[in-house]
């Protein structure tokens, strides 16, 4: 087996391009090495004008998720001798404006995230006097949606927000849906105005890649056809019983 | 007012840059219109979507073959010559594909909705899935064995 690869990398310069085009490198090929191993290798040793996020290098931080052969991945913890021979072709996240060669603006999933109020509500304006008990059975019912860690690899494996920008998208719904199954929570109502729109869960036809490619096995496809669920009783509860809110 | 100029780069300034600090440029990439065969995961996507239309299309073809046995042997008679030729044998073995193909990934999918949890604690899959795949195979020996004149 040789020894290097050739990673064919995305480059989009903002005051040049009008379009990205591939640019190759020759990079050492080592069995312990990640893709990010490799784009750090171009930066530092090939090309130091070459842009990309990256931080914790250990899958938590989300920042440097991109697509590797068009799959998206958090290259972090993506081998590169999964490759092998190659060439690996390296591009940013789909569906994000490229502001850089493989950074990309992600203003609208923070907008989309703050809207879905993934905190925990309170209906009371008093301050706690102790903290909120929760039994692990009431831990158990979110926890798997709280691993959530933003890196929008699902937003970029979901043609649905590809097609319709508006949607509200996977993993912010998974986030709204953790903190309805909190126990601390009361804000489901005010959560469900907003994603119960056809812009949120009705959106989505189940495709079934963001559950694929999360790196943290949120599964945001369960998340938002449990959220259809609990809108339709809802809808039901509120069509059955009309003054039932007051 | 700010004026945003380009980095420094030994050179002189030919022309102003397209962008300020606030809007800056960026590249929005569009989909494909044949973006579902970029990945077989999303060719399969698109063949479980379009599958519907086959399903439509054998409600179809049941209620053609009612009206043409309630209209009469000779009609019914028609009906028959016509699934007989080759071409409707091939399109009803593609629409017989893709609807067991929706079946199939209809019940797959019913987990996602429902029994998440029994006796407090998570289920698998299977649990949701297989009385399904169960309930289908009972109607598909019933409907055979009267097909084949058992009943």
């Amino acid at each position: 087996m040789s020894d290097t690869i050739i990673l064919e990398v995305e480059r989009f310069h903002p005051e040049r391009d009008t379009e990205p085009s591939y640019q190759s490198f020759e990079v050492p090929l080592r069995e312990d090495w990640m893709v990010l191993d490799a784009l750090n290798h171009i930066k530092d040793q090939l090309d130091g004008s070459l842009a990309f996020r990256w931080s914790c290098r250990m899958g938590i931080c989300g920042s440097c998720g991109m697509t590797v052969n068009g799959v998206p991945k958090l290259t972090c913890e993506t081998l590169l001798i999964n490759y092998a021979p190659g060439p690996v072709r390296v591009g940013p996240l789909d569906h994000f404006p490229v502001v850089k060669d493989l950074v990309v603006e992600l203003d609208d999933f923070l907008a989309k995230l703050q809207k879905v109020r993934p905190w925990v509500v309170r209906k009371d304006d008093k301050k706690p006097e102790r903290e909120f008990i929760q039994t692990p059975a009431q831990l158990e019912a979110f926890h798997q949606f709280s691993l959530c860690i933003n890196c929008t690899l699902c937003y970029a494996a979901c043609p649905v927000y590809g097609l319709d920008p508006n949607f509200i998208g996977p993993a912010a719904i998974a986030l709204a849906h953790r903190y309805n199954l909190d126990s601390r929570d009361q804000g489901i109502e005010d959560r469900l105005d907003i994603v119960s729109q056809h812009e949120g869960i009705w959106d989505c036809t189940v495709v079934g890649e963001c559950t694929t490619v999360c790196p943290k096995h949120v599964d945001p496809s369960l998340a938002i056809q449990q959220y259809k669920l609990t809108a339709t009783k809802e809808w039901f509860k509120s069509f059955l019983l009309p003054r039932g809110k007051n | 007012m700010v004026q945003i100029v380009p980095a420094a780069e030994g050179k002189e300034l030919t022309a102003m840059p397209q962008y300020t600090q606030f809007q800056p440029k960026a590249y929005r990439p569009r989909m494909s219109a044949y973006w579902y065969l970029d990945q077989w995961h999303y060719l399969r996507y698109a063949m479980r979507e379009s599958s519907s239309f086959f399903v439509a299309y054998f409600c179809v073809v049941t209620l053609a073959q009612i009206a043409a046995l309630s209209a009469g042997p000779t009609r019914y008679a028609h009906f028959q010559a016509l699934m007989q030729c080759p071409a409707m044998i091939v399109l009803n073995a593609l629409a017989l594909g893709f609807i067991l193909l929706h079946a199939v990934t209809w019940f797959l999918l019913v987990p996602r909705v429902a029994l998440r949890q029994m006796l407090g604690k998570p289920t698998p899959d299977m649990i949701a899935s297989v009385p399904n795949f169960m309930a289908w195979f009972g109607a598909t020996v019933i409907v055979a064995l009267f097909i084949l004149g058992v009943f």
